[in-house]
């Protein structure tokens, strides 16, 4: 029975969000707390020859002031080890607190400058001085491996920090490029982008001496990560010690995911002065140093024979790091998207080979997709450029090259060239509805109409498929991760019948409190008014990995099932005492277990009353009603859809209008509609952002020329239409939801619609290059008239 | 996002307000709606010791007719520019472009006064002002006087306004079926280019903000233009030095400001 899986309830948390009540770290505000503003470098590089601090520190109402010198010992670390293809280490150095000896990028933390008040402690941060020699930056991944390059770290020669090959041999596929009948080659930078979350990093760190225990309120995606990583690889404390606090956090995007050196600063600095110090980002800071996404220098070609179909598709990227590794960031170009390079085609042969580097840059990890949008931006935009080029409609070429469907029960998962097996998928069910939504065969009648009239209207497409709740933990720890990444979930059944549950993953704007309360309520059969979800809290979950890579309701949502069979198990075994039956003659349904084919039942609540009280109760059975459970899934999941970008591009200015947009997209089964749609509008949103608009932009100097909104852009509401969206539902076989995750999809698949969709505008006009993300007026109304 | 420390003083009268500049010199600044000055601040771009608030003096935010011209208190916001039903009447092509500037934040509290004073080589009115040959009225302690919109502009950011000296009025000539045509930087939403064009009894005027240093009267355009929207607009950044950035080259301005100069003519009818 389902009376709440599938509907589009209203998100519980939204109230308190949209009256201004939701409680962010930066609304908190503790006794005797002060506040803490760093000294940034304005350089990209240069070396520190000294710091003085004497007139900082004599400013009225400042407590404390620190250097690299004072903390200097302590790095926050990499979370993923990739190694060389020679099978040699990655260069890992280490990453200060505050920088110590050189400054490595704009930003960069130098002094921290701890005061009674924020404003007391900003105007001290002016009054240190700090002696800097600038030194060349380098900003650019492919500049950087030049012979010649400034050097970010002295220490690592061409500034590589690995470099990385995964698919078939490299020999077979040159081979097979070399004999195609049609080469399609592109060569393109896939932006720098800026993360942008509504609410800035905050975090607050309150060291209680009287029993030598820490309280760091942060805004993170994962509480027990941030924990793990500082007290075992930063800080050396004992975790028991440490408390982490991440309630109520307006969105991450991935940029939240990581532990930044400044939650490992405040938390340390706690303990020195005996207070506790509050720092919050403010809008500068983050676009100097919240990690950015993106950012490779890519080579990619597809081989076709002369029916179209693929023979073999060959990659060459540098992706740039910055000047640190952020916790996940050498994952993002290697595991995280390689692994994507089938697509949903047959490609039989794929060779992608990535050097990563550094720059004098701010450190680039995970942006929403991670990896998976870069990867899935070159085959869509190889695809509808190897239709133009060979005058193959974009839409039979796909069909040409498709996998057939596959439920992943009855017929095999789909054994890719690049390491993973996809779950379960039927692409051209979503194509073909995308097709019909968008009436495509009419298009193309009004595109040649418009032409007539010198209007430049273009399609786009993409059929993308994703890869989501990164899994097992055996395999991604054979391939360098540092963590498992597996959920724990623990569901507490009160004695009248409500239920806490406690999950590890985190919900900063998922609406977690309402989806996973639907089908808990579902699967105990009671109210989801009964139902409390609650995470962000190291105290009181247990343990968790947080979320990030669409992971929650596929990894964390089974963990709480498997906690929920548990419950329902136990509870049998009281219900059959109650009852006078045995376990195998009881049904559960509508929140009782009865005896099969007979009137009597007993309710949920009498049965979590009687394990709570345990007067008449079943020989041997412990009492209480509460069970944790961790679960590590057999394999990531796989959603995939379609999406098609319309737009119309002015021919005097170049400006592109996206006229339409649809979606139709397959993310297994749905708990809550609204919730689901609501993800896809807002990945779709900054995929086309990534698209038409966004890109972050360091100059030769390697200083950042697009640190605010008057000039970095932001996609706003009246850049779009009204999206499209529809759905198809190819359950996961292998998790109890059968659901496979939709926070990336959205972002992952628009994108390339969007530049197929120019393309195609203008293409006949004949001697159009491929245009650069972001695809700017300007850049259009170049490709038009050169 | 914290200002440098400064004094606050509320003027609660032009003589107040300009003997307080003639006090305090460099160090003080004016205040009206706060949606340019507070930015620099907050960034400490702009540390003034002294804020000198001008926007609650009476009656500098009223909006009168006089004969000819519709006359604009300096302390009126662009929203009530943009709704007055005076301005719509008399001069509806500055009530056009009062809408498009920034959002309805902005708008409730920028005012004509401080968008001018300011001199953004972006903003929205100086085209309009320009086109529409307005007068600005400023007084300082020395007494009043007017200046040409055509002498007002100077450069980025700079005016012909002298330190002591504030705005206090815009007199703005009526005018009916004026166009302003904006090309939006996608990021602020300030002008990359605006066009305003105006008829008059020998032909067109027509402003230009966005593509120079300050905005400008395209005087070669409006002597070029016999009808033929396209061959006038041809001269519009004759004699111009076109501004480069992040979002339009020089090349790509110069080009936009002749399709925006085009299509503002053509608009006109
Ligand atoms: C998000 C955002 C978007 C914006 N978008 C646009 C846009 O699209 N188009 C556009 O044109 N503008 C835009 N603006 C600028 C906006 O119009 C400002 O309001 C305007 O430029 C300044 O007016 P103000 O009253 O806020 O002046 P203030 O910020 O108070 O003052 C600005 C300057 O003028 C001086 N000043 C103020 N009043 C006087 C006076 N009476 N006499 C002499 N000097 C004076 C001040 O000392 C200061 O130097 C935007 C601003 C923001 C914050």
């Amino acid at each position: 029975m389902s009376n709440y899986i599938g509907q589009s309830i209203k998100r519980r948390e939204d109230d308190r969000f949209i009256t201004g009540k939701g409680k962010y770290t930066d609304d908190i505000v503790l006794p005797k707390m002060t506040h803490l503003a760093f000294v940034r470098s304005p350089y990209a590089h240069a070396k520190i020859n000294s710091i003085d601090t004497k007139a900082a520190l004599s400013h009225p109402g400042v407590v404390a002031v620190y250097t690299g010198e004072d903390c200097g010992n302590f790095g926050v670390p990499c979370g993923w080890q990739v190694n060389f293809k020679n099978g040699d280490t990655m260069k890992e150095p280490p990453h200060p607190l505050l920088a110590v000896g050189k400054a490595k990028h704009v930003g960069e933390n130098v002094v921290a400058v701890i005061a009674e008040t924020l404003q007391a402690a900003r105007d001290a941060a002016e009054l240190v001085e700090v002696d800097y020699e600038e030194l060349p930056a380098v900003t650019n991944p492919n500049a950087a491996v030049q012979p010649g390059a400034p050097q970010v770290h002295d220490d690592i020669p061409n500034n590589v920090v690995f470099d990385f090959a995964l698919g078939n041999p490299k020999e077979e596929v040159d081979a097979a490029i070399d004999g195609a009948s049609h080469v399609t080659k592109l060569n393109f930078k896939n932006q720098r982008l800026a993360p942008n979350a509504i609410e800035p990093r905050s975090y607050i760190a309150d060291y209680d001496v009287t029993v030598d225990k820490y309280t760091l309120y942060t805004s993170t995606q994962n509480p027990h990560l941030i924990r793990l990583l500082m007290c075992a690889f930063v800080l050396g404390l004992p975790e028991h010690k440490v408390r982490v606090i991440s309630h109520d956090v307006g969105g991450g995007f991935g940029s939240k995911i990581y532990h930044y050196s400044e939650e490992a600063l405040v938390t340390w600095a706690s303990k020195q002065i005996g207070r506790p110090i509050k720092w919050t980002s403010d809008r500068s800071e983050a676009f100097l140093t919240d990690a950015h996404g993106r950012d490779y220098v890519t080579t990619a070609e597809m081989g076709f024979d002369n029916n179209g179909k693929i023979v073999a598709f060959r990659v060459h990227s540098e992706a740039n790091l910055g000047a640190y590794l952020s916790t996940f960031s050498t994952a993002c170009p290697t595991y995280l998207h390689a692994t994507l390079a089938q697509g949903c085609y047959t490609t039989p042969l794929i060779n992608i080979d990535v050097t990563a580097t550094f720059t004098n840059t701010n450190p680039v990890d995970a942006y929403r997709g991670a990896g998976r949008p870069e990867m899935t931006y070159m085959i869509e935009h190889l695809m509808d450029t190897a239709a133009l080029e060979m005058q193959i409609d974009p839409v039979e070429l796909r069909k040409t090259n498709f996998i057939p469907a596959f439920d992943g029960v009855s017929q095999p998962g789909y054994q890719t060239q690049v390491a993973l097996q996809y779950d379960s998928g039927n692409y051209h069910a979503t194509l073909d509805r995308a097709l019909e939504m968008v009436g495509y065969d009419q298009f193309r009648k009004d595109q040649e109409e418009s032409r007539k009239n010198g209007k430049l209207l273009g399609i786009g497409f993409s059929t993308y498929i994703e890869a989501c709740g990164i899994a097992p933990s055996a395999v991604v720890g054979s391939l360098g991760a540092r963590a498992g990444l597996y959920e724990s979930a623990h569901v507490r059944v009160q004695p009248t019948g409500s239920v806490s549950v406690f999950t590890g993953s985190h919900s900063h704007g998922q609406g977690h409190e309402t989806s996973y309360a639907q089908f808990v309520a579902d699967t105990l059969g009671i109210p989801m008014e009964n139902v409390d979800i609650i995470h962000g809290d190291t105290n009181e979950v247990a343990f968790g990995m947080g979320t990030y890579g669409s992971r929650s309701l596929a990894v964390g949502g089974s963990a709480i099932m498997k906690s929920l069979d548990k419950i329902l198990e136990k509870g049998a075994k009281i219900a059959a005492h109650k009852l006078e039956a045995a376990v195998e003659d009881l049904e559960y349904a509508e929140g009782k277990w009865t005896v099969k084919g007979t009137d009597k039942s007993i309710a949920f609540g009498d049965v979590s009353l009687t394990a709570y009280v345990p007067h008449d109760y079943p020989e041997g059975l412990e009492p209480g009603l509460d069970f944790s459970s961790f679960y590590d899934p057999t394999n990531f999941t796989y959603p995939f859809g379609t999406h098609i970008a319309i737009v119309e591009i002015d021919k005097d200015t170049g400006k592109v209008t996206l006229k339409r947009f649809i979606a139709c997209d397959d993310v297994g089964n749905v708990i809550n509609p609204m919730i689901v749609e609501g993800q896809i509008h807002g990945g779709v949103a900054q995929g086309v952002g990534q698209a038409l608009l966004e890109g972050v932009d360091y100059d030769e100097n390697g200083q950042m020329i697009t640190g605010s909104f008057m000039d970095y852009a932001m996609p706003r509401a009246d850049d779009f239409p009204f999206f499209e969206t529809d759905r198809k539902v190819t359950p996961c076989p292998h998790n109890p939801l059968g659901v496979k995750g939709a926070g990336e999809a959205g972002a992952i698949g628009s994108t390339p619609a969007v530049a197929n969709a120019v393309m195609d505008a203008i293409s006949h006009l004949g001697g159009v290059k491929d245009i650069q993300m972001p695809i700017t007026s300007e850049r259009v109304w170049e490709a038009m008239n050169s | 996002m914290i200002p440098a420390k400064f004094e606050y003083i509320k003027a609660s009268s032009v003589s107040e307000a300009l003997g307080l500049l003639d006090k305090h010199g460099d160090e003080a600044q004016l205040l009206s709606g706060g949606h340019s000055l507070i930015p620099t601040m907050k960034l400490r771009l702009n540390q003034p010791k002294v804020v000198v608030d001008i926007g609650k003096i009476p009656g500098l935010n009223s909006i009168s007719e006089d004969g000819s011209n519709v006359v604009i208190g300096a302390n009126c916001t662009h929203h009530q520019i943009a709704t007055s039903s005076v301005v719509q009447g008399g001069v509806n092509v500055l009530a056009q472009t009062a809408k498009e500037i920034g959002d309805i934040q902005v708008r409730n509290k920028g005012t004509i006064g401080g968008s001018l004073a300011h001199a953004d080589p972006a903003a929205d009115y100086p085209a309009v002002i320009l086109a529409s040959g307005a007068k600005i009225e400023v007084e300082g302690s020395g007494g009043k006087r007017t200046i040409d919109a055509t002498d007002f502009f100077l450069g980025i950011f700079e005016t012909a306004l002298e330190s002591n000296e504030m705005i206090t009025a815009v007199h703005v000539p009526k005018s009916s079926g004026g166009v302003y045509l904006k090309f939006s930087q996608p990021a602020s939403r300030f002008a990359v280019v605006g066009c305003a064009a105006i008829k008059n009894d020998s032909g067109v005027s027509v402003g230009l903000t966005g593509v120079a240093g300050c905005a400008y009267r395209a005087s070669a355009v409006e002597s070029a233009y016999n009808g033929d929207a396209k061959a006038a607009a041809a001269h519009a950044v004759d004699g111009v030095e076109v501004m480069g950035d992040n979002f339009a080259s020089s090349k790509y301005r110069a080009h936009l400001a002749k399709v925006f100069t085009e299509r503002a003519l053509n608009a006109l009818g």
